[in-house]
């Protein structure tokens, strides 16, 4: 039997306030242990919520971003369940209305565009976190509020590749509004999926998994392709799924169970009394509207019309706002759109990878890179010099003029320079030029090397090549 | 000289000619609790060196000018107080030393310069109209000790009535003000949702509650409401409207003005006698040319059984958080996470506290959310309609605020009895409006009996004019209980 495969995302995304969701305590990453805390975020009684505005913004900020109709009155609801990390026994949700409904995003995977829509938004507070010692567990309550966007996408994925698009989009887009700074490995981005298998041709869904535990993108898209494989030998089968809640083991890249769900659970929601409904008025989303940069396919449609960029090229530049943003204040400095691409997707992507860090963690500017281009263009070094000056530049940063003239790295171009250099190549070398006139081809590679490493590399190639194939001529 | 005989009023004149000091008042406050407090049982805790430090530092001249410089105070302790234990007469915190902040109320009296002699008690978390449930004592009424003073705020109530404060701040839910104030021959105003801040006041049922004074006079009533009301950042269903000057409308002409009386407020349940203080007061405003009628608000009827439904799952989700991890009792035997929860939980809490999380819970849960709270919801709108409706033809609807005189001690009231105490008060809750019981009188056994006056949202002004213009005809708040606040 071939099966259909159902997936639907649910994307936690934290919002980088300046202070909680519901008080004033800091909203930071990375401080001491219960170091931004305060009676209220340690559900101490008679403590308030207070929503923050500002959380609200972002919040219709991402939802305006990812095509969301937003409420006009938004309600938050409690959601009740005991665990230490809760301090008031209760999440502050959003139930029956999230700030945003009815959004999708545009995914592109094999060359083939698709829309996969988004159920709703919501804003909620995060949780604070255990960690389990030998002699008991300890919590942590700076993360406790933390304002986060839950995203529940659509059952519209279809393939374990789609999910992996969908969520490269979302974090790419979330990413450009400047909301959050997405973080996986920081916990500022993350996802959990449903996963169920259909009869082809089937309308009603099968019984779904939620995979939890999904640390990266590409677990999610290994998780998922377990879960496929074992749900369909599983139907084949004859078996019958049941509604669980499935780990998945980053080393063995299986799911394990974790839970069997028998009834839905149930949270006991309400709307919070503490808390008044918020009114949102036109003149309100239209300040929040006007504040959304352009996005990522519109900028990938500029630079493919505007730059001339290939499709491909723009879709890389564009997918991280910091690079797309470096990329055009380069161009803005005058360097060449596709060369300064190519730098950018080749050497410099390397050397981000090699060494994980981010484009701010350089010390490259666009204006050194733009410069640099240029003297590639004006043949003032090679790009092979160019790779030295753009570690240099990577590196230690600076102006690519200084760095070629104090390192000597300009390129030779002087035909009688060249040729006496050459001059000199040959006469060294008379079985090369022998080889050469009896139709080695191979044999001018070996010169023009030899000439390179006289000049350390700096004779222009192109010259190297046109003078040492006259000079051969003449002897 | 005792405590009782003075109202706010005479009291800053005393004390801006010197004829007393601010520690002089202190002293007199807690000396009358080391004499009565045996008895009575208003207190829980005691600040009596804090007291005197800040009365010290009114006579210093530290809050020369403010509205209540000097006054002893008693605060129910469900109301937090930084550096001072606050029980919420529970065990499940009867070691909570130190909530951490103050709440709103208690910053705003400090600025206006009363001095809190200490925290008094209630019923477990406010959940009871007896002060009875309280895991630590049983407060008593201080005109018949055999008596209950009503509750929740039956400390508060008892200690203005045995002389032991000037004045005390209760917290009202579902009449946990008024009820007790009625009982114990004092005045207490649950003011419109929304006046004063809810920030630090422990919830019992966050859309229902609100604090508010309990006093001797409707004038010492308006001052207080005056020093604690006002919008607050903390609070984001604390109203932004500005705040009128309540003393000042004390004194206009009542005469001209329309008052109500709901038949369902009076229905065969209400005992004669208070039938009798009801229909004496309307004979009262009558007389002072206010025109009252009886009227019908048939949905008020379902006011008891919406209010248990909504402030029974709003119970159950405020209590939750008391699940021993950060604070509160923890059970010493507990071997896993889910027993530390239950035990200490089954440790910590008492029968009516239990009662209410387990009708609460499942009111909230699965189709029973949609069934009863969603429902009780709806009846809550129609019977604020209906307050909305009859008080846009009236200026004020007048009842009786409980149906007959305080309980006795150990007592098990009758139902049908409690039901309709239920319907007097929680309708106001309900609907959000202003309540103020008024002394009305008193049965032929020595007790005392209140009238309640309930306004429109935000005119508390419109109803202490009435009450003081009832006080000041019938001079019910002059006479005293003999135990403790005679001259003896």
């Amino acid at each position: 039997m071939k099966f259909e495969t159902i997936i639907g995302l649910e994307v936690h995304v934290e919002l980088k306030t300046d202070s909680k969701i519901f008080s004033s305590s800091p909203n930071k990453f990375g401080n001491e242990p219960n170091e931004n805390i305060n009676p209220k975020d340690l559900g101490y009684p008679g403590t308030l919520p207070v929503l923050n505005k500002e959380a609200v913004n972002y919040g219709m900020k991402a939802s305006m971003a990812l095509n969301c109709d937003i409420a006009d009155e938004t309600v938050f609801d409690r959601k009740h369940y005991f665990y230490p990390d809760n301090p008031a026994a209760y999440q502050i949700s959003q139930d029956e209305q999230p700030i945003g409904e009815h959004g999708w995003i545009e995914i592109e995977v094999d060359g083939k565009k698709k829309k996969i829509g988004i159920e709703r938004i919501h804003l909620e507070e995060d949780a604070g976190k255990l960690t389990h010692t030998a002699d008991g567990s300890l919590v942590d309550y700076n993360r406790q509020g933390t304002p986060l966007i839950e995203i529940v996408s659509d059952p519209d994925i279809r393939t374990p590749d789609e999910a992996y698009a969908y969520l490269e989009k979302l974090k790419s887009i979330i990413q450009y509004t400047g909301v959050s700074d997405v973080r996986m490995e920081e916990g500022s981005l993350r996802c959990d999926a449903n996963i169920s298998l259909r009869p082809e041709g089937q309308e009603e869904f099968g019984t779904k998994v939620e995979l939890k535990n999904l640390n990266s993108f590409a677990f999610v898209k290994s998780g998922l392709e377990y879960e496929e494989k074992r749900q369909a030998k599983i139907l084949s089968e004859g078996g019958k799924m049941e509604q669980e809640t499935r780990r998945y083991d980053e080393k063995t890249k299986k799911t394990t169970l974790m839970r069997i769900k028998d009834s839905a659970d149930d949270y006991r929601l309400f709307p919070d009394p503490d808390i008044v409904p918020l009114e949102i008025d036109a003149a309100w989303k239209e300040k929040i509207r006007a504040e959304i940069p352009e996005l990522p396919d519109a900028r990938k449609q500029r630079y493919v019309e505007e730059m001339e960029l290939s499709a491909y090229d723009a879709g890389v530049i564009t997918a991280s706002k910091e690079m797309a943003d470096f990329f055009e204040a380069a161009v803005d400095h005058g360097g060449d759109a596709k060369l300064v691409a190519n730098w950018l997707m080749g050497d410099l992507s390397a050397y981000l990878n090699k060494h994980h860090q981010e484009l701010h963690d350089l010390a490259i500017t666009p204006e050194a890179l733009s410069k640099m281009v240029k003297l590639i263009e004006d043949g003032t070094i090679s790009s092979k010099i160019a790779k030295k000056v753009f570690t240099e530049l990577l590196e230690n940063g600076g102006d690519p003029e200084k760095i070629v003239k104090d390192k000597g790295l300009v390129q030779i171009s002087d035909e009688g320079q060249l040729k006496e250099i050459i001059g000199k190549v040959l006469d060294n070398n008379e079985q090369s030029i022998e080889d050469y006139k009896n139709g080695k081809d191979k044999a001018i590679g070996f010169l023009v090397g030899q000439v390179m490493k006289e000049t350390k590399g700096q004779a222009n190639p192109q010259k190297v090549n046109q003078i040492l194939k006259e000079e051969i001529e003449k002897r | 000289m005792s405590l009782h005989k003075y109202s706010i009023n005479q009291l800053e004149e005393m004390l801006d000619k010197k004829e007393i000091s601010a520690q002089e008042l202190t002293d007199m406050s807690v000396k009358q609790i080391k004499a009565v407090d045996n008895d009575i049982q208003a207190f829980l805790t005691v600040t009596e060196e804090e007291a005197l430090k800040n009365a010290k530092a009114v006579d210093e001249g530290q809050a020369t000018g403010k509205s209540l410089a000097g006054i002893p105070v008693s605060i129910k302790d469900n109301i937090v107080t930084k550096g001072t234990r606050t029980t919420c007469a529970s065990k499940m915190l009867e070691n909570f030393t130190d909530p951490l902040y103050d709440a709103t109320i208690v910053e705003k009296l400090n600025e206006a310069g009363a001095v809190s002699v200490g925290k008094v008690n209630l019923d477990e978390f406010a959940m009871g109209s007896t002060t009875e449930t309280s895991a630590f004592q049983k407060t008593k009424n201080p005109w018949n000790t055999d008596h209950v003073p009503g509750g929740s705020s039956g400390g508060s109530a008892a200690s203005v009535a045995a002389g032991e404060v000037i004045f005390s701040i209760g917290s009202d839910t579902g009449g946990s003000i008024r009820q007790p104030a009625a009982f114990c021959g004092v005045t207490g105003m649950k003011p419109t949702y929304g006046l004063v801040s809810r920030y630090g006041l422990v919830p019992m049922a966050p859309s229902l509650d609100q604090a508010g004074p309990i006093t001797r006079t409707v004038a010492d009533n308006a001052r207080v409401l005056q020093a604690i009301a006002g919008h607050d950042v903390n609070d984001a269903t604390s109203s932004k409207q500005a705040v009128p000057d309540y003393s000042a409308s004390l004194k206009e002409d009542v005469k001209g003005l329309k008052i109500a009386v709901p038949k369902q407020f009076m229905t065969d349940m209400i005992s004669e006698e208070v039938r009798e203080a009801v229909n004496n007061a309307v004979k009262v405003f009558e007389s002072l040319g206010v025109v009252c009628e009886e009227v019908d608000m048939p949905n008020v009827a379902y006011a008891e059984s919406a209010y248990y439904i909504i402030s029974s799952a709003e119970s159950a989700s405020a209590m939750a958080r008391y699940d021993s991890v950060r604070y509160g009792h923890r059970a010493e035997s507990a071997e896993s996470m889910i027993d530390m929860y239950k035990q200490s939980r089954t440790e910590g809490f008492g029968k009516e506290v239990k009662r209410r999380i387990m009708l609460g819970t499942a009111m909230l849960s699965g189709e029973w959310n949609e069934a009863y709270f969603r429902k009780a919801q709806k009846v809550r709108t129609i019977i604020t309609n209906e307050f909305k409706q009859t008080l846009s033809e009236y200026d004020l609807i007048l009842g009786p605020t409980t149906a007959q005189e305080a309980f006795k001690l150990n007592e098990t009231p009758d139902k049908q009895v409690t039901q309709m105490n239920d319907r007097l008060t929680t309708s106001v809750n309900l609907a959000g409006v202003p309540g103020l019981s008024v002394p009305a009188g008193f049965t032929k056994s020595g007790l005392p009996l209140g009238i309640q006056l309930i306004g429109n949202h935000f005119d508390e002004s419109t109803v202490y004019r009435a009450g003081y213009t009832f006080e000041q005809a019938t001079g019910y708040t002059e006479k005293l209980p003999t135990i403790g606040g005679s001259e003896q």
